[in-house]
């Protein structure tokens, strides 16, 4: 493994990390309020089909946040339906991510071949030549954004008042906040979130739609909130790692030698995902009233 | 004279009131299949397609006579298995979203009886057992995952459906190939397959395998000591605790028994679905994908009870069959995509408890019923003290 290999296989992971670190975030934001969103990997799916559409009608910025309008418009679907109408937020996302598999497969055929669509050249988000080569510039946003999420969580009022809902709906009622905006306000922002991750993968990183390009992706970024116990910046960590691990899976496939069979480099992600949590379980704390809908008596 | 008129009349009432009531789980789940079909109707209408015609098409393909119906019963053969896995770890307070994972390894399991040459019942029945162990030994680490080590389930699950997808493509790609064709593997052997039923349709008497598993489910849960447990504790683990109830053991029992059913999906699906009796390792499996996926909505339209998932299977099958007629049909043909559009939006609407409540019609109707039923006994309420 030479220095230009691992300046390679850091550059795949960094631009793996962004959907895994905005979903992360996005879903810390959510949970941290209360509320427990497993539609994210249909959100991710959803906003990288819209993106293409958005993409090919305006530009890769336009792309970009149609896809951000998808994901919070699921995410505010998802958080009226468990806030006002008291919803079962499992049963909810499980909805979430059966509708995206049919809704994406069913606009890929719409739009020619079924399976996959590539993003035309001049709809995808250019990159930026470094020092290690060409990056998104999107990596900069997955970094910058957990250290502001974090701030806002530690250090405002409003965060305060997240956390509220999240550890003491009662409390916070009676104190004047009204738990079921702030639910939905903080699962609409961690939709959007998401929505920008899954525009990214196909406007700004990969180049194509196919019918699973999520793979399981959501669900990693959930694995990401779990090992870092509703702290963004460990999330971030969590997501670089699971990237670093995506990053040497097509590493190892590219080897012409071939030592490990494809099929195996591809499980690798999932298997590290399962050893990482089942290590981080334990020492983490979740807010009490989390996945619980809020009634007044 | 009047009096015993009116107590029988009150009786009427209220028992018209319970079966309302009781009934009324049913009738949620028809509203949620009608917002699921209005939902895909309307994104039909966007893509310029007609929704009326399409799902006229849909509901011909599915129910429109005994071809038909016998095509239908055989998509919701896979289902009404894949559907127990989600629901009976519901009903011990789980999300076992692992059903796809376990059915894949299940159906690889059971390509095995293709190097035993057995003889006919013997074939089926080693082909079964192989593939409800498999499954359940598939189910085994998210199980040990939760209880030792309190690793949720909805991610475990999942992860391990991926695994399992990558290794079941391995198995099918060097292992267990058909010499004669590299893109499949080697087929059952006549002898060890599921006779058709119908002649010239797909069903198979492999559906009697999953409506018996049904049975044996619901007659564990409703009247074995294992399945009251199994109930308490997803209903109030704390309270099951307190009752002597060692939740660990339930869950870890309700994980294998969805892991078994999802396994014997699997079975049914490579040793009783004409025509290839294999499966496909190319275009990533083709059968076998969503089957588990499905399943979940079944589960929910059909209130995680083994009777209504029978009838649930049998609409999401005749959505399925249906969807393949439609997509073919004349001028007006809509992918079979928009089927799984349906089913997802179904479920979104199964998430709402109160969906009833949010049609205003309906709720009308409820309160005027329940108004009457409530003057009523108020009416005999003091003649009953007087007396």
């Amino acid at each position: 493994m030479s220095w230009n290999d691992i300046v390679s296989l850091v550059r795949i992971a960094l631009h793996a990390m962004v959907p895994l670190a905005l979903t992360a975030v996005g879903e810390i934001i959510g949970e941290t309020a209360g509320l427990f969103n497993i539609g994210l990997e249909g959100i991710l799916l959803m906003s990288a089909f819209t993106g293409l559409l958005g993409a090919k009608a305006g530009g890769p910025y336009v792309g970009l946040l149609v896809g951000m309008g998808t994901g919070a418009f699921v995410g505010l679907l998802f958080s009226v339906i468990n806030t006002y109408w008291k919803g079962i937020q499992m049963v909810t996302g499980i909805g979430i991510n059966l509708f995206a598999m049919g809704f994406v497969a069913f606009g890929l055929i719409q739009l020619g071949a079924p399976g996959f669509h590539d993003v035309p050249i001049e709809a995808e988000l250019g990159k930026v030549p470094t020092f290690m080569g060409a990056m998104s510039p999107m990596i900069l946003v997955a970094l910058i954004l957990p250290f502001l999420v974090f701030w806002f969580l530690k250090r405002t009022r409003a965060g305060l008042m997240l956390k509220a809902a999240g550890e003491a709906p009662e409390a916070a009622d009676v104190s004047g906040i009204n738990i079921n905006r702030i639910r939905l306000y903080a699962t609409t922002f961690g939709g959007l979130l998401a929505g920008l991750g899954g525009a990214y993968m196909s406007v700004a990183w990969l180049g194509l739609v196919t019918k699973d390009l999520s793979a399981g992706r959501g669900f990693i970024a959930l694995a990401c909130v779990v090992f870092s116990g509703l702290n963004p910046l460990l999330a971030l960590l969590a997501a670089f790692i699971f990237g670093l691990f995506q990053a040497l899976a097509e590493w190892v496939k590219t080897l012409p030698s071939k030592p490990i069979p494809g099929q195996f480099v591809s499980m690798l992600p999932y298997i590290v995902t399962l050893l990482v949590v089942s290590g981080a379980i334990g020492r983490v704390r979740f807010p009490k009233e989390l996945g619980v809908p809020y009634k007044r008596e | 004279m009047s009096a015993e008129k009116k107590t029988l009349e009150s009786r009427l009432l209220r028992g018209a009131h319970k079966t309302l009531t009781g009934l009324s789980p049913a009738i949620e789940s028809i509203l949620a299949a009608i917002v699921g079909l209005l939902i895909g109707a309307i994104l039909m209408y966007i893509w310029g397609y007609d929704p009326w015609r399409a799902y006229i098409a849909l509901f011909k393909g599915a129910y429109g006579g005994g071809y038909e119906w016998a095509s239908s019963l055989a998509r919701a053969t896979p289902l009404i298995l894949t559907a127990m896995t989600f629901s009976i770890c519901l009903r011990s307070g789980m999300f076992n979203i692992g059903a796809e994972g376990q059915l894949m390894i299940g159906a690889t399991a059971s390509i095995l009886v293709a190097y035993m040459a057995l003889p006919t019942p013997l074939g089926q029945i080693v082909g079964l057992i192989l593939a409800g162990t498999a499954g359940a030994l598939w189910s085994l680490v998210p199980a040990a995952l939760r209880l030792m080590r309190g690793v949720s389930e909805v991610i475990s699950t999942i992860m391990f459906n991926w695994i399992g997808r990558w290794f079941v493509l391995w198995l099918t790609i060097f292992i267990l190939r058909d010499p004669a064709r590299a893109e499949k593997t080697v087929s059952i052997p006549v002898a060890a397959r599921f006779p058709v039923m119908v002649r010239g349709t797909d069903l198979s008497y492999s559906i009697f395998v999953s409506i018996a598993f049904a049975l044996v489910l619901y007659f564990i849960l409703w009247h074995t000591t294992v399945g009251y447990e199994v109930r308490a504790a997803g209903l109030n683990p704390t309270a099951a605790r307190y009752g002597g109830i060692r939740n660990k053991r339930t869950m870890f029992l309700s994980f294998i028994l969805g892991g078994i059913a999802a396994g014997l999906a699997g079975a049914t699906i490579t040793m009783g679905l004409p025509p290839t009796y294999a499966i496909f390792g190319g275009a990533l499996m083709p059968q076998l994908t969503n089957v588990g996926f499905d399943g979940m909505a079944v589960a929910m339209v059909g209130r995680n009870h083994p009777i209504g998932i029978i009838f649930a299977a049998v609409f999401f099958g005749g959505l399925n069959a249906g969807g393949r007629v439609m997509q073919f049909y004349g001028s007006n043909p809509v992918p079979l995509e928009i089927v799984r559009v349906v089913m997802g939006a179904i479920v979104l609407a199964m998430a709402i408890p109160e969906l009833i409540r949010i049609i205003p019609a309906v709720k009308k109707q409820g309160t005027e019923l329940f108004g009457l039923f409530k003057r009523l006994r108020k009416k005999n309420a003091p003649k009953e003290e007087e007396a």
